[in-house]
């Protein structure tokens, strides 16, 4: 059997492939149906300093290849998350995870990050710079270079634990703020975020969303996040986490070829369940066909 | 919850909208009524949640009106189709709630756990009394279905063609210990302006996965933030904040 496991920021992980933030919530749900420790890691539902109650309904629309969601980083603030959900998390995981940051000001990442910093089950700080539906926070850093080097220089102040920023795709020139999140600390980078999309109702002839415009991810962007992690690969030197409508073992090794150490799956996770676990299992399998002997050789290959 | 392929045993129309789709498989996730399933749908990205109507051992029945592309699709499964269901989601009613002599409030499809629930409640020794509420004549189903299983059974239709002439709330004027509640959220809401008994809702939102982990489909009530698909899809209507 092929060798799976990949090494992202100096923590080993048994193989590449973790849920992304927001569709696994702190794992127990679907600790309930099978044994979440087949994962490479996960990253935890996305993290503020105070509760957040998310944006009203409906938050979720669909599309052919895809949805789009308009949660608006429902949450219970860092503090809660500490106390209770992940001593819960804890029980039925027992890797180091992954803990995901939003904030509305440079102050509020670092803070989030410092106390997270301090949590013995958290292993990385995924500062998520991209989240395209709340407004006045979270793009907003991820879309100028000079924002998105400032938290990220706050965060690397304030947290010991290696750092990953979550790019946003909803911009002209992603590599720049790559770039710009590597000069100023950046462990590694995961991407790309939901890319900013709308739907309209034809029966009430207005947005489906009650924010209007809501983040698409699914197999619909799968090709877009490929060719971002690609000109982010030559662009950077430090590891990248590709995400992007990965629903396949072949796909996890098309992401990897791009320049990808790890991947993440989100949208795939809510249509099936099982869907990281089953990549897993068919990830042996799918190497021995492409004759891949250790999947961490296969990083940027493709360049 | 569990996931499992289904095989359609029976999909036949009611009427010229509502169909009645019996799955067949393990069904043994499918503890109580008012819990759901998510049906996967050839060509669709997102499961379609439905209310349990009827299960055994083998089988469970969904009762569907046709109102969109998913519906669409179902409404053209044939026997022996497979289906890949995720079952046993969502909390279900409480069978004490509504005390011994609950109404079944029911609007169109709303019906559909209503039934199972009713059936429940008579094996309980419970009195039940169902209210079901159509538009017009050619909507009505389930009727005998209610009557069968020895339930009371009031219809009404908004336009008098059939039962009772009037919104179901308008049948509410009766004796009755609580109720128990599914159908449009006008009608959930005016039926709790109609009674001071204590009643459970169940609601239905867009969602996404339907077991809890997307907050896709949370709502404020007055116990804090619920998710529809986990923490419901039945609530106390003491706890529902309407936005209608």
């Amino acid at each position: 059997m092929g060798d799976l496991s990949v090494n992202l920021c100096g923590i080993k992980l048994d193989n590449p492939v973790i849920p992304a933030s927001g569709t696994f919530g702190y794992g127990y749900e679907y600790a309930q149906l099978y044994d979440i420790n087949c994962l490479g890691t996960f990253s935890f539902k996305g993290t503020t300093l105070e509760m957040r109650a998310g944006n009203p309904l409906p938050r979720i629309a669909e599309t052919n290849a895809g949805m789009l969601n308009a949660v608006g980083l429902q949450n219970p603030g860092v503090d809660a998350v500490i106390r209770e959900e992940l001593p819960k998390l804890a029980k039925v995981f027992h890797k180091p995870v992954i803990a995901n940051v939003s904030g509305f000001s440079v102050a509020e990442y670092a803070e989030v990050c410092r106390r997270l910093d301090a949590v013995p089950e958290v292993g990385w700080l995924e500062v998520n710079i991209s989240c395209p539906n709340v407004h006045g926070g979270g793009m907003s850093f991820g879309t100028d270079p000079k924002a998105a080097a400032e938290v990220t220089r706050a965060v690397k102040e304030a947290a010991a634990k290696p750092v990953i920023v979550k790019l946003s795709p909803n911009v002209t020139d992603i590599a720049e703020i790559a770039g710009a999140c590597e000069d100023a600390g950046a462990d590694a980078l995961s991407l790309i975020n939901t890319v900013m999309a709308l739907r309209i109702d034809l029966k009430t002839k207005r947005p489906v969303l009650a924010n209007t415009t809501g983040g698409l991810s699914g197999p619909a962007v799968f090709p877009l996040a490929l060719r971002m992690v690609w000109q982010v690969y030559e662009a950077v030197s430090i590891p990248i986490i590709g995400l992007g409508g990965i629903q396949s073992a072949e796909d996890v090794i098309e992401m990897m070829l791009a320049g990808a150490t790890a991947v993440q799956l989100g949208a795939a996770n809510l249509v099936n369940p099982f869907a990281c676990r089953d990549i897993i299992d068919a990830l042996p399998e799918t190497m021995e066909r492409y004759g891949i002997k250790k999947l961490s050789e296969l990083t940027g290959g493709a360049h | 919850m569990q996931q499992g392929i289904f095989t359609v045993a029976e999909n036949r129309p009611l009427n010229d909208k509502v169909s009645r789709l019996v799955l067949r498989g393990d069904a043994s996730a499918v503890k109580r009524p008012g819990q759901f399933v998510q049906l996967r749908l050839p060509d669709l990205y997102l499961r379609r949640p439905f209310s349990v109507c009827d299960r055994d051992a083998d089988s469970f029945t969904i009762l569907f009106e046709m109102v969109g592309k998913g519906t669409e699709k179902l409404r053209a499964m044939k026997t022996g189709d497979e289906l890949d269901v995720l079952t046993g989601l969502g909390n279900g009613f409480d069978l004490n709630a509504g005390g011994d002599m609950p109404l079944l409030i029911g609007g169109g499809t709303g019906l559909s756990p209503l039934y199972w629930l009713a059936k429940e409640l008579m094996k309980r020794q419970k009195q039940p009394i169902a209210l079901l509420g159509f538009n017009t004549v050619s909507d009505v189903f389930y009727e005998d279905a209610f009557r069968t299983l020895g339930v009371e059974t009031v219809v009404s239709t908004v336009d008098g063609s059939y039962g009772m002439k009037g919104f179901v709330t308008e049948a509410m004027n009766r004796e009755h210990s609580g109720f128990y509640a599914c159908g449009p959220e006008a009608m959930m809401k005016a039926v709790c302006a109609c009674t001071d008994k204590p009643g459970q809702l169940s609601l239905d939102k867009r969602m996404g996965c339907g077991f809890g982990a997307c907050m896709g489909c949370t709502v404020k009530t007055n116990n804090g933030l619920k998710r529809i698909c986990k923490d419901g899809p039945v609530l106390s209507s003491g706890e529902v904040i309407w936005e209608i």
